[in-house]
């Protein structure tokens, strides 16, 4: 698979894939629901009332566009290239998740359906669909892995607060993927009257494709802000991948452009530590929640266990068209470890007054190391994909850790 | 096309008869376990067996085979070794139709072309890959036909207008799924459970079998009605999953797969 080309020509095709990647496989239990789910979606993107109001709820609730902020104090302090923060943790709910939410919710509602559920790692998605359940007045069920629940307590507090019922899943890893499974479990038995509303750019076809459409506002502002910022587009683009949707949000428009992309996996305690989520530096392609993609996994092709302090990032897949933007060499993904992140947490707390989630940090602590090699006429966007409020307690905890002596420990 | 001689075709060769599909999770608690359970249960009716290779994320199965497949990956058991354990099966003379239950994943990183040749060299009749619908199987499906293996097709109560499609396509039998969910033993069978397998039948010449959620002797007997085999998973592996304390004890074995024995022996009594 070394051969795929970055084209123009339109991805995903008509079946779903990306290049050799994408696809949908599932039990036959839910091939009928992707397909009305593929028609219901091509309609909305047809009719222009569907486009109104979500742009409307884009525009008024979530309280879009977000800024594109110049960090001028950590352009500075890092001596090189200018870094410009596309300020995603101001959307409502605190990170990109809801604009994803936001367009499936309301696909939902115009399917007829009256219950939705989600998958959560971060808590993140989870509480930008019980959001949205409870502004549309749907009701909403959110799984999530057990490990998660106890990293990420005030996302759980904010997700029963708004109404929703947090299942705690207890199988396998008890994080994100064993979260997925379980909501696609859950899905197969409900499928008749339940929408399953997918938090990032997996699954299968067509949620890599519409999470995408639902997050490309991210990099369609970013584009018309720079331009009218500084006149020209950015040298380089920087956003964290997990599953990867605020990269893609934000990657997608600029595909076409002259603009080096980058994507910033995990790397956990170490890429030589087995302990990693990072899919596309040391994955190979397999098939996870629907998708063929770039997947952590042993020679037997069983599902090996991420590991990322930033719950949002430890999953042990990623994005199908993540896997065709790597083979074809449009971006380039590396990786930074836990420490790097938290040592990015407090760079950007310090210099710019914003604590970032641990996700993001990841895309800080990466230009961190590429910024002091860049001249100063170099621009540099990072996406800033979510504020770091719900892992104070996680950070204080880490770095708790380190002063006792070494994060790792 | 190359006509081949599969079990599962002489199996079904004969239309009056209704078979019993028994299923086990390869490995669990461990291979020398379900190599004695498997001649236990064809002593007991199995008509054909269905294997689960286990694995991680079983996305279709519900708790009960959920455990299995972890107390099985607990113990070492890899692709491979199922393979070899039907190799062992066949060299100890069980003549029934083998077919293992396997997700996507394990089969692709295995090779396509080289798993279904493996496939045929253990004497195994073919697989079923329940995320692995008829729009992703073409090349399994071309890979299958090739070594003379079946790649069992599965309907489900929402196929509505891929019935059609599915069937013709279907080898071997096709595998009808009982009723919205993963795998699992449920209280009660859907009511309109017959219309569903009423339309699959008018839609295809491939017998069909139905599996998921079938536990008692009377639901054996129910959907045995309206299909040619019936398959039940969930309901032995609990059975088994009961008599851990007794399959994992040297001493006590024997006594563990014959509890096991009797219970599918009353689930096969249903059908007579």
């Amino acid at each position: 698979m070394t051969s795929t080309t970055f084209t123009r020509a339109t991805v995903p095709d008509r079946h779903g894939r990306f290049g050799p990647f994408g696809g949908k496989f599932v039990p036959e239990t839910l091939m009928n629901a992707l397909e009305e789910l593929e028609k219901a979606f091509a309609e909305a993107q047809q009719d222009p009332a569907f486009l109104a109001e979500l742009s409307s709820l884009l525009d008024k609730y979530a309280g879009r566009p977000t800024p594109l902020y110049y960090a001028a104090r950590m352009t500075e302090a890092l001596g090189g290239a200018r870094i410009y923060l596309k300020r995603e943790d101001l959307n409502h709910t605190g990170a990109h998740k809801l604009n994803n939410a936001l367009g499936q919710g309301l696909l939902a509602r115009r399917m007829g359906k009256k219950a939705i559920i989600a998958e959560t790692g971060a808590g993140q998605h989870g509480v930008a669909s019980a959001t949205v359940a409870a502004k549309l007045g749907l009701s909403c069920k959110v799984f999530m892995g057990e490990e998660d629940i106890k990293r990420q307590e005030l996302n759980v507090f904010r997700m029963k607060l708004l109404g929703a019922e947090v299942i705690p899943v207890t199988s396998g890893t008890r994080t994100l993927k064993d979260a997925t499974n379980e909501a696609i479990r859950y899905w197969v038995s409900h499928v008749d009257d339940t929408f399953y509303v997918i938090g990032s750019v997996v699954g299968p076809h067509p949620y890599p494709y519409m999470v995408r459409e639902f997050q490309k506002v991210i990099g369609e502002e970013t584009r018309s802000q720079i331009l009218r910022q500084i006149g020209r587009l950015p040298d380089e683009v920087v956003a964290c991948v997990g599953g990867g949707s605020n990269a893609i949000g934000m990657f997608y428009p600029f595909l076409h452009d002259e603009v080096k992309l980058r994507g910033v996996e995990a790397a956990g305690h170490g890429l030589d530590t087995g302990k990693h989520a990072a899919t596309l530096t040391l994955g190979r392609p397999g098939v996870i929640h629907g998708s063929l993609t770039y997947l952590l996994q042993d020679e037997f092709g069983q599902v090996q266990e991420a590991h990322s302090i930033s719950a949002g990032l430890d999953y042990p897949g990623v994005g199908p068209e993540h896997a065709y933007l790597k083979e074809s060499k449009r971006v380039t993904y590396t990786s930074v470890t836990d420490e790097e992140a938290l040592a990015a947490v407090q760079f950007l707390c310090r210099t710019e007054g914003i604590i970032p989630a641990l996700e993001s940090a990841h895309a800080v602590a990466e230009v961190m190391k590429l910024a002091p090699r860049r001249p100063k006429d170099v621009v540099i966007v990072i996406c800033l994909s979510g504020r770091g409020d719900k892992d104070v307690a996680a950070i204080q905890a880490a770095l708790g850790k380190a002063a006792q002596g070494g994060l790792d420990a | 096309m190359i006509t081949v001689d599969n079990r599962i075709d002489r199996l079904f060769a004969d239309r009056t008869k209704k078979r019993f599909i028994p299923y086990l999770t390869a490995g669990d608690p461990s291979l020398e376990v379900t190599a004695r359970l498997i001649p236990a249960l064809v002593e007991a009716g199995a008509d054909l067996l269905e294997l689960g290779v286990p694995y991680s994320d079983p996305l279709a199965d519900g708790p009960t085979i959920q455990r299995a497949s972890q107390r099985s990956l607990a113990a070492g058991t890899t692709i491979v070794d199922v393979l070899h354990l039907v190799g062992r099966m066949r060299e100890r003379g069980i003549a029934i139709p083998l077919v293992l239950f396997s997700y996507y994943n394990p089969v692709l990183q295995y090779g396509l072309d080289r798993f279904f040749a493996d496939l045929a060299a253990c004497g195994a009749d073919g697989i079923v890959i329940p995320d692995l619908p008829v729009e992703e199987n073409r090349e399994a499906m071309r890979a299958a036909k090739q070594h003379g293996m079946h790649l069992i097709s599965l309907v489900a109560p929402t196929s509505e207008a891929r019935i059609a499609m599915i069937g013709e396509q279907a080898g071997g039998f096709l595998y009808c799924v009982s009723s919205l969910g993963v795998t699992g033993v449920r209280e009660s069978l859907p009511d309109d459970l017959g219309q569903f397998l009423q339309k699959v039948k008018a839609s295809t010449q491939t017998p069909i079998a139905v599996g998921f959620g079938i536990s008692t002797p009377e639901q054996v007997s129910l959907v045995a009605e309206h299909a040619d085999g019936v398959v039940v998973g969930s309901a032995i592996v609990q059975e088994v999953e009961r008599n851990l304390p007794l399959l994992t004890d040297p001493d006590k074995v024997e006594e563990g797969i014959e509890q096991i024995k009797r219970f599918v022996q009353r689930l096969y009594g249903a059908l007579q």
